[in-house]
C-alpha cells in the first residue's frame, strides 16, 4: 500500500448525488478504515491532539481501530467528545487534527475525521452506549437551546447525577444540526436524533416549543420552577443581510430560511406541505459552510448555482471536503466577486444580481487580505433565486429580558473561557450565543467546559 | 401535546378553541401570537393569541379556514391535541402598558376585514373586560360573507359596511370611516387588521386625517424567533422583522407595497398544496394554479 496517500473514501458519485439528498459520504468499512488506521505513526508527541479543540487522544483510539478494539476507541473519545458520530462528519478536520499531522509533511494526513466517524458509526450499530449517569442528586440545572453546547452541557450534568431539562424553541431538538446542516451532509434521523436519545438516555428531559425570553424567562426558571443553574446555549441565530438595494425583492432568501425550511420543514420532499423555490438559477452569497449548504441544497432542487464571493478560493472560510464536493457537484465559483445591487422584474421577482470585480489589497484586522474593488467592472448575474449567507449573529431574545447578562458590542454574551459563567449568578453560556457563529466541536467542548463550572459552583453551594 | 379543550364554531369558516398551554397563559399578552403545527409534517402556523387565562392554564385561538393548515386545524376535535403550540410571541400591543384608566381615555376605532376580523375581535373581548368601550367598522365585500357580526357587537359599537351596499354602510371601510369622521366623531388611535390592501388604504385616510394608526401584519413566517427572515418588512426604512419586533407597527411608516408582493412568494406552491389537501384526487384543473 502506499502509505503516502490516504485510503480513499467511497462517495456517491457526483452526478448522481446532485440529484438527491442522501449522505454523500458512505464512509470506511472496517478493512479499510484499519488500513488507514495503519498509517498513523502513533507519534510520541501528538501533534494531532494538540490540533483538536477537545484534544481527544486521537492516537490513541486509532491503535484500539488497529487493534479491532471498537469499544475501546469509543472510550477514548468519548472522554473528550459526546458527539463523535456528528464531528466525524463536520469538523474542519484541516485545520485542525488533520492540519498539524506529521503524514501530511510528505503526503496525506491521516483521515482523522474519518476514522472517528467509523468508530462512532460501528459503536452504534454495536449497540455500545456512553457510560451511564451517577446517583441523582435531585438538583436542577436547566439548559437553553438544544444544539451541540445545549446537548454536551446537559449530557455531562446529567452523568453527574443533576436533573436536567433542555428547552428548545424549535418544534424539533439538535439546533444547527437539524435546522441548518442538511441531509446529504449530516442524516438526521440515523445520526443526530440518535446522539439525542442518547442524551436522553442519561435522564435529560428536553422540553421542545419552549422560547426563552417569550414563554417564559430566566428569572422565572431560577426563582419559580428552582432550577438552582441555568446554561444558556442558545447559538447564533440572527440573519445578516447585505443591505444593498433590491434585498427585498421576491425570490431573496437568508440561508437560515431557505435551509430551515429544506431541513427542519423537510420541504426538500416532494410531499411536503412547506413550501421551497425551487430555482432555475440561484445565485448564493457568501463563501462559508452554510453557503455550501445553501448551494448544494439550491442545486439538487434543480437550479444551475453560482456561489458569489468577495475574496479568493485561499480565503473560502468553508471545510476543504465542502467546497470539492460543491465543485464535484458543478457549482460554479465567482471568486473576487461581490453584489451591490439587486434588480428586479415589474411583478417584483429577482431576475438579476449587479456585482463589482474585487482584487486582493493589504491584509485586514482579520490578517486575511482587503478585498478591494475594480473600478468599472460591474457586470450582471442572471438569476432567479438569490440566498444570503453572510454569517448570523447572536439573537437578542435572552439577553435583553434577563437582567444583569452582560454582552459585548457584538451581542455576544460575555462568559469565562474555563468555566462558562457569566456576569449572573448561576446563569453559564457557551457554543455559538458566546463566541459568534463558529464550530459544532467549539461549541461542544464550551457545553463541557460549562458543566464542569456549574458543577464546582452547585457543589461549592 | 396541547389538548383542545374546546372547540366551537364562531361562524361556518371561523372556528374558537381553547388549548390547554399553562406556560403561554401565564405569560401572554394581548398582540402576541402563537405558532401551531396540527401533525407531524405540518406547517409552522401564526396566530393571534384571542384570550388567556393564567389560572386554568388555558390559551384562546380564533382561525378561519383560509388554507390547507387550516383546514385539517378545524377537523381536530375536543380532546384531540396540536403537536406543537409555541408563545407567547411578538411584542404585546403597547395598549398593554395603559392602566385601565387611561384606556378609557382614549377614542380608539377599530378596522376588521377579511382574516383580519378574528384577531380585531380578540382585542376587542379583551378591551371590553377592562371596561373600554370601542367603535369597530367591520368590512366585507358583500352581505353573505359576513362573519362574526354578532359577537363583535356584544364587545363594541360596530359598523358594518359592504361595498356592494348589500348590507350596512354602502362602501369599503375608508368610506365608513370617513362617513363617521364626517358626523363628528374623532379618534385618538385606529388599528386596522385586515388584508394589506385594506390597511394600507386606511393608512393613507388616517394619515390625511392625522389619527395615528396601528396595523397588525402577518406576512409569511416560519419559525418566528427572529431566526430566519422570512417576514422581514421595511419599516421607516429600515429592515424589520414582524414576528420579533412586531407584529403590530405604526402603520404610516410601513411600506405595504413591499409587503403585498412578499406575500405573494409562496402563493401558487401554498394554493397547489390547499387543493391537493381539500378536494384530494377529485380535483383535475381549473383551478388556475395546479397546470
Ligand atoms: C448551515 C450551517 C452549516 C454549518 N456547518 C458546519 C460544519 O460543517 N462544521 C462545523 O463545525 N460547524 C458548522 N456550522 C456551525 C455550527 O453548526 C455551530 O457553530 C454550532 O451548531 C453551534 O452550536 P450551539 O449549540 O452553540 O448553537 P445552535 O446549534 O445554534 O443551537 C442553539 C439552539 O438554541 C435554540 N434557541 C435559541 N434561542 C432560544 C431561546 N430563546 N429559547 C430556547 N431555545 C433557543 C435554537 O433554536 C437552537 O436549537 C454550520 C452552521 C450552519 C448554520
Ligand atoms: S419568522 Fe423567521 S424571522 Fe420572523
Amino acid at each position: 500500500m502506499d502509505m503516502i496517500k490516504k485510503v480513499p473514501v467511497r462517495e456517491q458519485d457526483p452526478e448522481v448525488r446532485s440529484h438527491n439528498f442522501d449522505e454523500v459520504c458512505m464512509g470506511y468499512n472496517r478493512e479499510e478504515a484499519e488500513l488507514e488506521a495503519s498509517r498513523c505513526l502513533n507519534c510520541r508527541r501528538p501533534r494531532c491532539v494538540v490540533g483538536c479543540p477537545v484534544n481527544i487522544n486521537i492516537p490513541s483510539f486509532i491503535m484500539k481501530i488497529k487493534d479491532g478494539d471498537i469499544a475501546g476507541a469509543y472510550d477514548t473519545i468519548s472522554e473528550s467528545s459526546s458527539l463523535p458520530a456528528i464531528c466525524g462528519r463536520v469538523c474542519p478536520q484541516e485545520t485542525q487534527c488533520e492540519g498539524l499531522c506529521v503524514r501530511g509533511i510528505k503526503g496525506e494526513a491521516v483521515s482523522i475525521g474519518k476514522l472517528e466517524r467509523y468508530v462512532a458509526d460501528t459503536a452504534k450499530a454495536m449497540g455500545i452506549k456512553p457510560h451511564s449517569a451517577a446517583r441523582r442528586n435531585g438538583r436542577k440545572v436547566a439548559v437553553i437551546g438544544s444544539g451541540p453546547a445545549g446537548l454536551s452541557c446537559a449530557g455531562d450534568l446529567a452523568k453527574m447525577g443533576y436533573d436536567v431539562t433542555i428547552f428548545e424553541a424549535l418544534h424539533r431538538a439538535g439546533g444547527v444540526l437539524v435546522y441548518g446542516i442538511p441531509e446529504f451532509r449530516l442524516p438526521k434521523n440515523a445520526v443526530v436524533d440518535k446522539e439525542i436519545e442518547n442524551v436522553k438516555a442519561l435522564g435529560v428531559k428536553i422540553e421542545t416549543d419552549v422560547v426563552i425570553g417569550k414563554s417564559t424567562t430566566i428569572d422565572a426558571l431560577m426563582k419559580e420552577d428552582g432550577f438552582e443553574a441555568v446554561f444558556i446555549g442558545s447559538g447564533a441565530g440572527l440573519p445578516k443581510f447585505m443591505n444593498i438595494p433590491g434585498e427585498q425583492a421576491l425570490g431573496v432568501f437568508s440561508a437560515n430560511e431557505y435551509l430551515t425550511r429544506s431541513n427542519l420543514m423537510g420541504a426538500f420532499s416532494e410531499n411536503s406541505r412547506t413550501p421551497i423555490m425551487r430555482a432555475k438559477r440561484a445565485v448564493i452569497v457568501g463563501g462559508g459552510n452554510v453557503a455550501m449548504d445553501a448551494a448544494r441544497t439550491a442545486l439538487r432542487l434543480g437550479a444551475e448555482t453560482h456561489i458569489v464571493y468577495r475574496r479568493s478560493e485561499e480565503e473560502l472560510p468553508a471545510r476543504a471536503e465542502e467546497v470539492h464536493h460543491a465543485k464535484e457537484e458543478g457549482i460554479i465559483f465567482n471568486l473576487l466577486t461581490n453584489p451591490v445591487r439587486i434588480n428586479a422584474d415589474e411583478n417584483g421577482w429577482v431576475k438579476s444580481v449587479t456585482c463589482l470585480r474585487m482584487e486582493l489589497g493589504e491584509p485586514d484586522a482579520s490578517g486575511r487580505r482587503r478585498p478591494v474593488e475594480v473600478p468599472g467592472s460591474e457586470f450582471d448575474i442572471a438569476c432567479d433565486c438569490v440566498i444570503m449567507s453572510l454569517g448570523t449573529s447572536p439573537n437578542p431574545l435572552i439577553s435583553s429580558t434577563t437582567k444583569g447578562l452582560d454582552i459585548n458590542r457584538w451581542k455576544c454574551i460575555e462568559a469565562d473561557e474555563n468555566s462558562g459563567q457569566t456576569s449572573k449568578k448561576g446563569v453559564f453560556a457557551g457554543g455559538d450565543a458566546v463566541t459568534g457563529a463558529a464550530t459544532v466541536i467549539l461549541a461542544m467542548g464550551a457545553g463541557r467546559a460549562a458543566a464542569k463550572g456549574i458543577d464546582e459552583y452547585l457543589s461549592a453551594n | 401535546m396541547f389538548k383542545i379543550l374546546k372547540k366551537e364554531y364562531l361562524a361556518p369558516t371561523i372556528c374558537l378553541m381553547d388549548i390547554e398551554a399553562p406556560r403561554i397563559a401565564r405569560h401572554a399578552l394581548p398582540g402576541q401570537f402563537v405558532i401551531v403545527r396540527v401533525d407531524e409534517g405540518g406547517e409552522r402556523i401564526p396566530l393571534t393569541i384571542c384570550d388567556y387565562d393564567a389560572e386554568k392554564g388555558t390559551v384562546q385561538i380564533v382561525f378561519q379556514v383560509v388554507g390547507g393548515e387550516t383546514f385539517r386545524m378545524q377537523k381536530l376535535e375536543e380532546g384531540d391535541s396540536f403537536l406543537d403550540f409555541v408563545g407567547p410571541l411578538g411584542v404585546p400591543s403597547d395598549l398593554t402598558e395603559l392602566t385601565p384608566e387611561e384606556l378609557r381615555e382614549k377614542k380608539i376605532c377599530f378596522i376588521a376585514g377579511g382574516v383580519g376580523t378574528a384577531p380585531v375581535y380578540c382585542q376587542l373581548k379583551w378591551l371590553k373586560k377592562n371596561g373600554v368601550d370601542v367603535d369597530c367598522i367591520l368590512g366585507a365585500r358583500t352581505k353573505d360573507i359576513i362573519v362574526l357580526e354578532d359577537a363583535m357587537r356584544e364587545v363594541s359599537n360596530l359598523y358594518v359596511c359592504t361595498d356592494d351596499g348589500s348590507y350596512g354602510i354602502h362602501g369599503n371601510v375608508c368610506v365608513a370611516l370617513q362617513q363617521l369622521w364626517d358626523e363628528g366623531k374623532r379618534y385618538d388611535r385606529v388599528i386596522a387588521i385586515g388584508p394589506m390592501i385594506m390597511m394600507k388604504f386606511v393608512c393613507a385616510l388616517t394619515k390625511e386625517l392625522g389619527v395615528e394608526t396601528i396595523v397588525s401584519m402577518n406576512p409569511i413566517m416560519v419559525d418566528g424567533t427572529g431566526m430566519c427572515g422570512a417576514c422581514r418588512l421595511v419599516v421607516d426604512g429600515k429592515v424589520k422583522f414582524a414576528c420579533v419586533d412586531g407584529p403590530e407597527f405604526d402603520g404610516h411608516k410601513v411600506d405595504f407595497d413591499q409587503a403585498m408582493k412578499r406575500m405573494k412568494q409562496y402563493a401558487t406552491e401554498e394554493g397547489r398544496l390547499y387543493l391537493a389537501a381539500k378536494e384530494g384526487d377529485t380535483h383535475h384543473g381549473g383551478c388556475g394554479s395546479c397546470g
